[in-house]
């Protein structure tokens, strides 16, 4: 069974969203999503100081089985990319929760409200249930 | 088998010659007298020198590796790898086919103009559409021409629709082929049976819609049964419906994508019609259109004189011009037209419905041992999921592809369609006997039957290929793109 971690927020298209500081949410894919997506090959960050759109399409994941989109939980800036990830992408399997965050994002307003839009880890196990 | 590990430089000494040429009759010229000096090689090439035997073991060893239609089945989902009669290689050989150029004068060449046009014709007929273009070199290339064909439409109408919607089950081409054509694509979910969901569908419209492009059946081999209610939906928005017509051997002579309302079709010949298959092609995908996008047409399209001569029909001041040097793959069509007037409507008909019943039998069997997310009645292929396995005893669909491995056969499409977890996509085809289609299922029950009781023997399968489980994850991480002998 895959982990949900208590305490991080979470969107209908298996990313986790943490406060990370100030302004900023840090923002990776769950343990669920790195489960079926197998053995990650290829993490396509988006650039630093691009906006994104919650919603919206911000980068992919490849895997040996299929190439999936990755989508913004939140708006706002990116400030930040986990560059790890472009040689060891395999981070993301081992530890999506830690090591493997893939990016930050400077919201506009409040932090609390943007996660607040989210899932609770309660309501995402319901979902991936 | 003994694995043949050396490459064909590594087999290479000196002097060593497979071949043996006439005396030059005619007089030498030196190269640096008509070749200029920077594209002239300084040392020779570095080609391997071996004798004729070397040669033919290598590479009959090499072939021996390759898994095709003739050597076992292949019932690889959405793909129609069907046998190939061999009476298609015969009219291809042909003089008549096989011994033209494309530059001939058109009274030459008269009987290969009217294969053209009478397969133009069947095709339309078989697909309910007006007429016909033979040029597209393959499935995709046919989506791109269909959709430059919606583009023109639009813009003679004055209208700049931007948008292509395609269902989230559909092939992966589509959104690809719609972005290439310089389209913004929309992705539309699909019902919990599997289905275009109306509702999302009645949100997506409007009016920069260009079209929806759809397969029917749809990739989990099941029937859009509210077709018309969708192409309604469409057309009343203004947009065109694509017809991706990959799996148009569920339907022939049955249904026709111009009787449900489609626009636009493309067909792939190297599924369908039993032209070769896999190996890099060559393909065919022809598209047919309705009356209103003809004058958009690729041409030259061929035509057909009141005095019963073949003409190329390149008076199409509205084309969207070639989309495929000469006239598409010849050679490829001929061996579609054998096929079809080979079998004749009622032939097709029964292909269709052979295959339709090969599918159901094969779910129904296998229904027992793995999970079925759609059950009911498929149409030429159905979709098993793994995840029972997966959860149970920790062996993955991957798995239990590579442990088909063992057994001779090649393993079906995995996970595809994405919004089935641990997808098996099963396509038999009709050209299989009864005894085939028990063996594989068989395989199939046995591998279920050793996940539970020895899973490691399906982690580390296969055993009898000429090379083991392959570690895919480092070959994509960190590709070796270079040979270093």
């Amino acid at each position: 069974m895959s982990e949900v971690r208590d305490g991080l927020f979470y969107s209908e298209e298996h990313e986790w969203a943490s406060a990370a500081g100030g302004q900023v949410v840090r923002i990776g894919i769950t343990d669920h999503a790195q489960c079926q997506l197998g053995d990650i090959v290829f993490v396509e960050l988006p650039q630093p100081g691009s906006s994104v759109n919650a919603g919206e399409s911000v980068g992919s994941i490849e895997s040996v089985k299929t190439v999936s989109e990755m989508y913004a939980p939140v708006s706002g800036k990116v400030v930040r990319v986990n560059e790890s990830l472009l040689d060891q992408p395999e981070i993301v399997n081992g530890d999506p929760y830690g090591a493997g965050w893939i990016m930050e994002v400077e919201v506009e307003g409040d932090v609390d409200t943007a996660l607040g839009k989210l899932l609770t880890a309660d309501r995402y196990r319901e979902l991936i249930e | 088998m003994k694995p043949e590990k050396a490459l064909i430089f590594e087999l290479s000494r000196p002097g060593r010659i497979a071949y043996s040429l006439p005396e030059c009759d005619v007089p030498e010229v030196d190269p640096s007298a008509v070749i200029p000096v920077g594209h002239l090689r300084s040392e020779p090439a570095a080609l391997p020198e071996v004798y004729e035997v070397d040669v033919i073991r290598h590479y009959t060893e090499l072939s021996r590796r390759n898994f095709g239609v003739d050597n076992g089945f292949y019932p690889l989902g959405s793909c129609t790898m069907k046998y190939n009669p061999k009476i298609n290689e015969d009219v291809a050989k042909f003089p008549g086919f096989a011994k033209i150029h494309p530059y001939q004068p058109e009274e030459s060449i008269q009987g290969a103009l009217e294969m053209l046009y009478t397969l133009q014709n069947d095709l339309a007929a078989l697909t309910g559409m007006d007429q016909v273009t033979l040029q597209p070199a393959a499935g995709a290339h046919g989506e791109w021409t269909g959709l430059m064909l919606i583009r023109a439409y639009h813009e003679s109408r004055g209208e700049g629709r931007t948008k292509v919607i395609v269902p989230d089950s559909s092939h992966g081409t589509n959104p690809a082929s719609a972005t290439v054509a310089g389209f913004e694509t929309v992705t539309l979910p699909s019902d919990a049976r599997g289905m275009v969901d109306l509702e999302a569908l009645r949100q997506a419209v409007g009016p920069d819609t260009a079209a929806l492009m759809l397969t029917n059946p749809n990739t989990l081999g099941l029937f859009e049964e509210r077709i018309e209610d969708i192409a309604r939906i469409v057309h009343d928005a203004g947009g065109l419906l694509y017809y991706d017509g990959a799996n148009s051997n569920a339907i022939m002579g049955i249904a026709r994508p111009g009787d449900m309302g489609f626009d636009v079709v493309h067909l792939n010949l190297h599924k369908t019609m039993s032209t070769p298959h896999g190996g890099g092609g060559p393909g065919a995908g022809p598209v047919g259109v309705k009356s209103k996008l003809a004058p958009f047409l690729p041409k030259p399209v061929v035509g057909l004189h009141p005095d019963g001569t073949f003409y190329w029909d390149e008076d199409r001041p509205q084309s969207i011009g070639r989309v495929k040097s000469f006239y598409g793959n010849f050679g490829i069509l001929v061996r579609a037209y054998a096929y079809i007037r080979t079998y004749g409507p009622e032939g097709l008909r029964r292909v269709s419905e052979i295959a339709v019943l090969n599918a159901n039998y094969m779910m129904h069997r296998l229904a027992p041992y793995f999970d079925v997310p759609y059950p009911g009645v498929c149409k030429h292929e159905f979709v098993l999921s793994g995840k029972n396995l997966k959860s149970a005893y920790g062996v993955r669909t991957l798995d239990v592809a590579k442990r088909l491995l063992d057994f001779g056969y090649h393993p079906p499409t995995v996970y595809f369609p994405l919004n089935v977890e641990e997808c098996i996509m099963i396509e038999p085809t009709e050209t299989e006997s009864k005894e085939t289609l028990d063996a594989f299922i068989d395989a199939m029950i046995q591998i279920a039957g050793e996940a539970a009781s020895d899973p490691q023997l399906v982690l580390n399968a296969p055993y009898t290929t000429a090379v083991k489980r392959l570690d895919e994850a480092t070959a994509a991480r960190k590709p070796v793109l270079n040979c270093s002998c």
